[in-house]
């Protein structure tokens, strides 16, 4: 955590990897409580998984990192029943300790695509986000092909994801 | 989509995070919202003109104290709120603690002086308008923290929200401080402390609609 709060890219990737599989446990095990199935676990999986991206600032280095993550993932789950208007009362009491369960399944998709929900976002905001994190582009050479400065990537895109989370929040309202 | 995929576009090229951004945000919240209740204390009301005995300076500097410590124990929650799971760490007894003192002190006070003047000290001479303008002045410093903690994640938005709502009245009745003749500590402990709590219940109603991330 702390390496990917450094800007260290293969931390990070391993850090969600790992992450989004305890999220899956946790998900998919409060879920099917309630009766929902594995294409919706996997909605709120990419949900927090995309908001522990974003919020990656907000981590206390000075805190253990399960209590931070169990929060997000806890705050993504009443979010989501809410929009789902499932009462959240139907929220089991859960513990810290439920967020470290694993799971191993990785076969299973959401249910939106990141590239046509892309298409939703401004311009500037969609050119950046699909030149570095889709084409592997740097930023210097993003800049250039969306011909913005090299701050104006980086904010387009970290405002871009922040619109991206709003978007799927609203898709995946049923 | 797979998480897989998502995963890997958000790894390509990752910016390292300032750390300290959650308590800088909070930081500047607090001195420019206190800067701007100040301003409209000033510009709308005036200081007081009375400032030349030491009785009347001390009741200043009391109100202060009480009112600035207010905002100065809830901002350090605040900045901990801000965080997902901060509210583990966060024990509302302290941030009471100014209110437990005034009120203490506003008892003693009471205690020594004949019971035929507490209604002057308790209601002074313009609690209306103190009732009025602490929340009035808080508004502006209100969006400025509400912004700052906008800029993090929160996860407990009715308590994040009543924080912030503590520190705006708090910062406000600060300001507030600077006109008010009113130098009593009944006044003080009843009207500065119910109008703080006032804001922290708009505060506590409001968040959950404002700080949703």
């Amino acid at each position: 955590m702390l390496a990917s709060q450094d800007g260290d890219a293969a931390a990070h990737r391993v850090l969600l990897e790992r992450l989004s599989r305890h999220l899956r446990a946790y998900y998919k095990g409060k879920l099917a409580r309630i009766g929902r199935g594995a294409t919706e676990a996997e909605d709120l999986v990419q949900e927090a998984v995309l908001a522990i991206h974003i919020q990656r600032h907000t981590y206390d280095p000075a805190e253990p990192l399960t209590p931070w993550v169990h929060a997000i993932a806890r705050y993504k789950l009443i979010d989501f029943l809410r929009r789902n208007r499932a009462s959240v009362t139907d929220v089991p009491i859960d513990e810290a300790g439920d967020v470290i369960a694993n799971d191993d399944h990785l076969s299973a998709e959401s249910s939106f695509d990141l590239r046509r929900l892309l298409k939703h976002l401004p311009e500037k905001m969609q050119c950046a986000i699909e030149a570095v994190k889709l084409d592997g582009l740097s930023v210097a050479e993003a800049a250039q092909r969306c011909r913005i400065s090299e701050s104006g990537v980086k904010v387009n895109i970290h405002r871009g994801l922040k619109a991206l989370a709003a978007l799927i929040a609203q898709r995946t309202q049923t | 989509m797979k998480t897989d995929e998502l995963i890997s576009a958000l790894s390509a090229g990752v910016e390292p995070v300032n750390r300290r951004q959650v308590n800088r945000s909070v930081g500047i919240a607090l001195v420019v919202g206190m800067a701007i209740a100040i301003g409209v204390a000033f510009l709308a009301l005036g200081v007081r003109t009375d400032l030349t005995t030491p009785r009347t300076l001390i009741f200043l500097l009391l109100k202060i104290v009480f009112a600035f410590g207010t905002t100065g124990a809830a901002a350090v929650y605040l900045a901990r709120l801000a965080r997902p799971g901060g509210e583990r760490r966060v024990s509302p007894g302290l941030a009471a603690l100014p209110f437990v003192a005034i009120l203490l002190l506003a008892g003693v006070s009471l205690g020594q002086a004949p019971s035929s003047h507490w209604d002057g000290m308790v209601m002074g001479d313009q609690w209306l308008e103190c009732l009025i303008s602490i929340p009035i002045i808080a508004v502006v410093p209100f969006a400025v923290v509400i912004w700052a903690v906008r800029q993090a994640a929160p996860t407990n938005l009715v308590r994040t929200g009543a924080f912030s709502g503590l520190v705006a009245g708090g910062m406000s009745a600060t300001a507030y401080a600077l006109h008010c003749t009113d130098d009593s500590l009944p006044f003080v402990a009843l009207w500065y402390g119910g109008t703080i709590v006032l804001c922290t219940l708009a505060g506590a109603l409001l968040g959950p609609r404002l700080l949703r991330w």
